[in-house]
């Protein structure tokens, strides 16, 4: 990572990588159909392991703001991993310099009207110019209303008051819809925490362990009939075995 | 851009999906010279479709790999006359197909035929509830062929699919075990019913004890290994979960692909050109016969196709444009009520129940296939009396399991934040034990509901984008809440901790973002009476008897049921009249 992660990320991945077995130990062991152990295993620092990833759409204060945000989106904590340990900042930062961030199949000509937002994303800024100018104007936000801090310093209980601004329409902002911005962002990070891991989030397919969803398998026909059974199997990439 | 002249065929097919397959059947069957334009790439199962590239949700299910790319073409959309429409910029609301085999490649597979009365839907109504029941406003119409007509070309169509189900009506017995309000079939299905997940057998139950009578839903889903008429081999559904907006590994979705092309892409009278993206139907000077369509070509050349027949299969809404384009049919006024081309565009007003249970009893939402678990057609069509309830139509209750791909189909109870700890727990402790109660409902035409072209917005090639003018109305609002208490008397019934409902309002406008259906109809109507349909019965146009239209842009209105079964009938059926009449005498079918 080529950012200093918040104070409390920091911290819980130390955490993490004390009480984490290593991903062969859990293989050895076998999957227990339970969610305590999906959720341990879930917990995997499987980005500590790997070499840290380098953005290539977002410069380094933009990365900090991403790790940060969705740091709090999706936050680290008992109940399994967060969004970083699941890579949803590569995913986002993947996506970004990919058809998603250019908006390569959706319509894009002019005129830009206004419209109800019943009629989705109306706007003239592809998506990834959406982040640059969403994390631009939110850290020029917090400077001003926030003791002079970007939004990556603040402490994560003011980083919820920020975000939850930017979902309820509470911060506006000139240059670019808040609202649009965050609706990319709570987008992108859950795609980045449930998408096969072949996308860069969801490492070592830890999401997918803490809720039960068995991946890329898709071969169901011995489970069609069997009610009250939970399903035994842990998930599997379009990669391969995961964890 | 170079303009290039091809050599005549005898029939041209504008799109190549369903129904672009079965008239290349048909139409070469009949010893023409079939060419069928497909704007999209070629597909198929292999390599496109294969293990385990496909099983990949953000690609297909989230990005919609398979879809139309709308950056080239799309459509606008407004909710009354009197607005400016904005671009449909992202899909949403519906999937438009694009490539070999079309939205046949990713659609789930519901197959349903439509009730008799569904097809005779005004003279149903006024014959139970009299005139003055149908509101002002309303466009209600009979589609001009019955479903004694269509019996036989059903029939076909299930065949040609390998359609798993259970027959509630055999040649005017009931069966048990089967849909008791359908219409009479000549035969069983082709195979047994797919095996129900869970979730469907705790509905069936709960339907059954509250005196409904719920079966198991067809599905051009295969539950066995299946060889169809044509020689083409399906293979059994493993329920997968990836269905609906991908291409199945299994070769066991009935498509284009594992039904009808192994055999017409061997016909040497047939010829399928791809990335040809059709611009217009050519006409003669006077406007009486089309001589053939325009077409851009993979390198952008301007290509002119001269045919003597011209089939437009590009689905409902492409098919309206086209006409509109080409100058085919009077456009459809809403101010006077004249005209034919654009009227009754309707839609569907679907709802549900999400379902959470308890920990002794997963739901395993992952185990699922495109048309696997139960249905209940009890509060469809005119199945039941409309006369005190004073709304037209019905809906299809449903307890369908797809699958569960946690981005597009994690469920959450109703007020659960959508981010941070609450939500990660509440995604945690719910996905294995969540379901839901569907009900897929019918929605009428109306006078100010309609397609024309947009005068602001432009395709890649600079023509008019199509404009859709679309809202809900209070009698499909009616229907809804009915529905609605339906549904939420069945979901209570089934046991669950805890229920959310999402069934919409009388208030509430279209909302183009979250996925409904897509089953889009009308447009270009059929019917018997040319100041109120664009085509006759036979689909034929009615001023311009070389062009035929296929496709859901033939229903003058919709009803509570997938589309599909019965555009493939009416294709058949269409086939059938220009083999047997048209032909011999290539000219307007009586
Ligand atoms: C996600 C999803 C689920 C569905 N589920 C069901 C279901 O369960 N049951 C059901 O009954 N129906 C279902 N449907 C609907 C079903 O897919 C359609 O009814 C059916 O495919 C329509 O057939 P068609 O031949 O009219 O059009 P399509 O199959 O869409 O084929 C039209 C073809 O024409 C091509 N085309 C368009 N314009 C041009 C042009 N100008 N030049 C050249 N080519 C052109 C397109 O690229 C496309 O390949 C579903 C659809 C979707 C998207
Ligand atoms: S659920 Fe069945 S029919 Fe659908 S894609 Fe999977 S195997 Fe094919």
């Amino acid at each position: 990572m080529t950012d200093v992660p918040s104070p409390g990320r920091r911290g819980f991945l130390r955490r993490s990588i004390a009480i984490v077995p290593a991903a062969g130990a859990l293989t050895a062991t076998g999957f227990v159909a339970g969610q305590q152990v999906a959720a341990q295993a879930a917990s995997a620092p499987a980005a500590a392991a790997s070499p840290p990833y380098t953005p290539v759409y977002f410069h380094a204060e933009e990365w900090a703001f991403i790790q940060a945000a969705v740091a709090r989106l999706i936050p680290s904590d008992d109940t399994g991993p967060g969004a970083i340990e699941a890579g949803v900042p590569e995913f986002i930062d993947r996506q970004m310099e990919g058809a998603f961030g250019q908006a390569a199949t959706w319509y894009m000509q002019g005129p830009f009207v206004p419209s109800s937002p019943l009629f989705g994303y109306q706007g003239k800024m592809l998506p990834r110019e959406v982040y640059r100018a969403g994390i631009a104007a939110t850290d020029a936000w917090c400077k001003q209303q926030k003791g002079g801090k970007r939004f990556a310093e603040l402490d994560t209980g003011t980083q919820d008051e920020v975000l939850k601004g930017l979902d309820g329409g509470t911060i506006q902002f000139a240059e670019v819809g808040a609202k649009d911005f965050f609706t990319f962002l709570l987008q992108n990070t859950k795609e980045g925490y449930f998408s096969d891991p072949i996308h860069g989030g969801n490492k070592n397919a830890v999401a997918w362990k803490m809720i039960g969803f068995p991946g890329a398998r898709a071969d169901f026909l011995d489970w069609v009939d069997k009610p009250g059974v939970h399903y035994p199997l842990p998930p599997v990439s379009i990669n391969g075995p995961q964890g | 851009m170079a303009t290039i002249k091809k050599p005549s065929v005898d029939a041209v097919l504008v799109g190549f999906g369903w129904t672009g397959a079965i008239m290349g059947m048909e139409l070469t069957a009949a010893g023409l010279k079939v060419l069928a334009l497909e704007r999209g790439e070629n597909r198929d199962t292999v390599p496109d479709f294969a293990y385990p590239r496909i099983t990949d949700e953000l690609s297909y299910g989230i990005r919609g790999k398979l879809f139309q790319n709308l950056s080239k073409e799309t459509v606008t959309i407004r909710h009354t006359p009197a607005d400016v429409a904005v671009p449909y910029r992202q899909h949403g609301s519906f999937l438009l197909g694009d490539g070999v085999g079309g939205a046949g490649v990713h659609w789930n597979g519901h197959h349903w035929r439509a009730l008799p009365a569904d097809l005779q839907l005004r003279s149903t109504y006024e014959a139970r509830y009299g005139k003055k029941f149908i509101p002002e406003g309303m466009y209600l119409q009979d589609f001009g062929v019955t479903y004694d007509e269509l019996e036989p070309h059903f029939d076909m169509f299930e065949k040609i699919c390998g359609t798993s189900g259970k027959a509630g009506n055999l040649k005017g017995q009931i069966q048990a075990g089967g849909n008791p309000f359908e219409g009479w079939r000549a035969n069983e299905y082709p195979l047994p019913p797919l095996a129900s997940p869970n979730s469907a057998v705790l509905f069936e139950k709960a339907a059954r004890e509250l005196g409904y009578h719920p079966f198991p839903q067809a599905a051009a889903n295969a539950s066995r290994a299946y060889t169809n008429p044509h020689g083409a081999q399906l293979g059994p559904c493993n329920f997968c979960g990836f269905c609906e907006r991908y291409g199945c590994y299994m070769y066991a979705k009935a498509s284009p692909q594992t039904t009808l092309l192994p055999t017409l892409m061997k016909r040497s009278n047939f010829e399928l050109r791809t990335r040809s993206h059709v611009q217009r139907v050519n006409m003669s000077p006077d406007g009486k016969r089309a001589t053939g369509v325009t077409y851009i070509d993979a390198q952008g050349n301007e290509v002119e196709q001269p045919a003597d027949l011209v089939v437009l299969c590009a689905y409902q809404m492409h098919n309206v444009r086209l006409l509109l384009l080409s100058n085919i049919g009077k456009k459809y006024d809403p101010a006077t009520g004249e005209g034919v081309v654009g009227r009754s565009y309707a839609y569907q007003l679907n709802g549900g129940a999400t379902l959470h249970f308890d920990k002794d009893q997963p739901m395993n939402p992952f185990v699922g296939a495109g048309a696997s678990g139960h249905a209940m057609d009890d509060f469809d069509g005119d199945n039941f009396d409309h006369g005190p309830l004073g709304f037209v139509g019905g809906a299809t209750i449903n307890c369908i399991n797809t699958g569960g791909r946690p981005i597009q189909q994690l469920a959450l109870p109703a007020g659960t934040p959508t981010w941070g700890a609450a939500w990660k727990k509440a995604a945690k402790e719910n996905y294995v034990y969540q379901t839901s109660v569907g009900s897929q409902g019918s929605v009428m035409a109306y006078r100010d509901n309609y397609l024309d072209l947009d005068p602001t917005y432009k395709d890649a090639f600079g023509q008019p984008l199509l404009r859709m003018t679309f809202d809900w109305k209070d009698n499909d609002m009616a229907m809804t809440a009915f529905i609605g208490s339906k549904v939420e008397q069945i979901a209570k019934a089934m046991g669950p901790k805890h229920i959310s409902m999402g069934f919409k309002k009388k208030g509430d406008h279209y909302d183009v973002r979250p996925y409904q259906s897509t089953h889009n109809t009308g447009g270009a109507v059929m019917g018997t009476d040319p100041k109120t349909s664009a085509i006759n019965r036979y689909l034929q146009v009615w001023d311009v008897p070389n062009v035929f239209v296929m496709g859901a842009s033939a229903f003058p209105q919709n009803f509570g049921y997938n589309p599909t079964a019965v555009v493939g009938a009416l294709a058949y059926w269409s086939a059938k009249a220009i083999r047997e009449t048209y032909l011999k005498n290539p000219g307007a079918l009586a």
